[in-house]
């Protein structure tokens, strides 16, 4: 298998120019930095299992307002820095004194990080079709390294949850998800992808998952037996976050009439 | 206890172990739900838990850097630690340590990659046999693993001392009180040292030959926390096959 669970320092590759995030160099050899999961396809990239989200510029994000000031409102990004939502970032033009009608404290949004300089001064901005206040729905947080995992390989992850639960969902760079639908539609969504950050690194996370939805709906799990092994050791079971899942062909995009959708441009 | 007249005779020590053998160990890694990473090390008697925060952001304000991380490191004894009740709070010797610990670890931290940040490392020493400061780098740098914080290696302490003339690894609290000799070491596991500091006299020879002790001995605590850090994983992969 090509992944493998490791810790910072461990040896990785004699091969300097496959050192992707994740690793350093040094006497020409390649190491790991964090404690997470590497792969070995094309290039080497270890991706932690754990950690703060570090904002980069073209991150669609969720964000808490938490300040209101001048010309600025400074938004929890769940990061060690704040961001910054300029007034003149905001869809329309609006009066200083006015910003806390448009987006008071505790609000949420949906916001792109516009820009990310060396101080690691980030700025927000909402100048984008796609993005808008949060005033409905559910928001819960997850492990910001592990977003790629609730995506799926070219998103094939999310659009299986979106589809059994008839639930709009969006994940933002930073960890926080957001989804709206109806109430036991969101509580099986959200127990889902709670299930799936707690078995990230476990393979064959989308059959369990899809299993999981279905025993939890009532349905008839069909007896496709996961290959139970005898015990092999944990390198073995582990697979790294953007993971070549079959999804099953068969599966068609959910009709969607929900915002989130169009917000977001998702293809019907 | 008063000295005893012999701390080691035949080559075995007052509690049984030979002169190069550490004492038992034991790991747990991420015990504190609240923390970014954690991890309890039990060294033979001693008890240490090690919390990680962060990156975040710093305050007092005034603390940060422009270019690069700032950690803070924490060494606290509690007050039942020790036999005779510890006055709480920081001392001379508990600053000492901190900063000492500190500088063990920052080598290995890539602190360049979060600016105006800061990583909060807590060690609390809940039971105290000799050589916590090494307990607590073992602990604090399994809890950095934990927090996902990008290290360009683990680091492993352990200390070597001299009791009747012979040269020992990882004292216990009478071989420490009453032996000749501590050296705490702390080093990466290809052998570059972060920490060294001795209290008593060893001769040139005797530097050497625990040097290389202390080297056996921390490249055996790094399989151990390499194995807990593993078993975190693997353990909740053992908990999916039972259901």
């Amino acid at each position: 298998m090509d992944k493998k669970l490791v810790i910072p320092g461990e040896f990785l590759s004699d091969d300097p120019s496959l050192a992707d995030e994740g690793t350093y160099v040094e006497d020409n050899k390649v190491f790991s930095t964090v404690f997470g999961i590497a792969s070995f396809k094309n290039q080497i990239r270890v991706v932690p299992l754990s950690g703060k989200y570090i904002p980069k510029p073209g991150d669609l994000i969720i964000g808490v307002i938490k300040e209101v000031t001048y010309s600025n409102w400074i938004v929890d990004i769940r990061s060690p820095y704040d961001g910054l939502l300029h007034i003149s970032e905001f869809p329309r033009r609006i009066e200083n004194n006015e910003m806390s009608k448009y987006l008071n404290i505790g609000v949420s949004i949906m916001a792109l990080v516009s820009d990310v300089d060396a101080n690691m001064k980030v700025e927000l901005t909402l100048n984008d079709q796609r993005l808008r206040q949060i005033k409905e729905g559910r928001i819960i947080e997850v492990t910001p390294s592990k977003v790629p995992r609730f995506i799926g390989r070219s998103g094939s992850m999310i659009a299986m949850v979106k589809n059994e639960t008839k639930c709009n969902i969006f994940i933002g760079q930073n960890g926080r998800i957001w989804i709206t639908g109806r109430d036991n539609d969101m509580q099986l969504a959200i127990n889902s992808l709670l299930k799936i950050e707690k078995e990230t690194h476990i393979s064959g996370l989308t059959d369990r998952i899809t299993n999981f939805l279905k025993e939890q709906k009532g349905e008839k799990v069909q007896v496709k037996h996961p290959q139970k092994k005898p015990k092999t050791t944990a390198e073995d079971k582990i697979e790294p976050m953007p993971v070549e899942e079959k999804i099953e062909e068969s599966k068609e995009k959910p009709e969607s009439e929900g915002i989130l959708d169009e917000l977001l441009g998702n293809e019907k | 206890m008063s000295k005893p007249e012999k701390l080691i005779e035949n080559g075995i020590r007052l509690d049984g172990r030979k002169p190069d053998e550490l004492r038992p160990i034991k790991i747990e890694v991420g015990v504190l739900n609240r923390a970014d990473g954690s991890c309890y090390f039990e060294f033979g008697g001693n008890k240490v838990i090690a919390a990680v925060y962060g990156p975040r952001e710093v305050h007092p304000r005034h603390q940060q850097k422009s270019n690069s991380a700032v950690v803070r490191y924490r060494y606290n004894m509690a007050s039942f630690s020790v036999e005779d009740r510890k006055r709480p709070g920081p001392d001379r010797r508990s600053i000492e340590v901190s900063k000492v610990s500190r500088e063990a670890l920052e080598p290995v931290i890539f602190q360049e990659y979060f600016p105006r940040s800061a990583i909060d490392i807590f060690v609390e020493v809940l039971q105290a046999d000799a050589g916590t400061r090494t307990a607590g780098i073992n602990a604090a740098s399994i809890a950095l693993a934990d927090a996902g914080i990008p290290m360009k290696s683990l680091i492993s302490a352990c200390a070597v001392g001299k009791i009747d003339d012979t040269l020992v690894l990882d004292l216990n609290k009478d071989e420490d009180n009453y032996g000749q000799a501590d050296m705490p070491i702390a080093m990466t596991p290809d052998g570059r040292i972060t920490l060294i500091q001795m209290d008593g006299n060893l001769k040139r020879d005797e530097f050497r030959e625990g040097l290389e002790m202390a080297k056996v001995g921390c490249m055996a605590i790094h399989e151990m926390q390499k194995a807990a850090l593993m078993e975190k994983y693997s353990a909740q992969i053992e908990g999916e096959n039972n259901e």
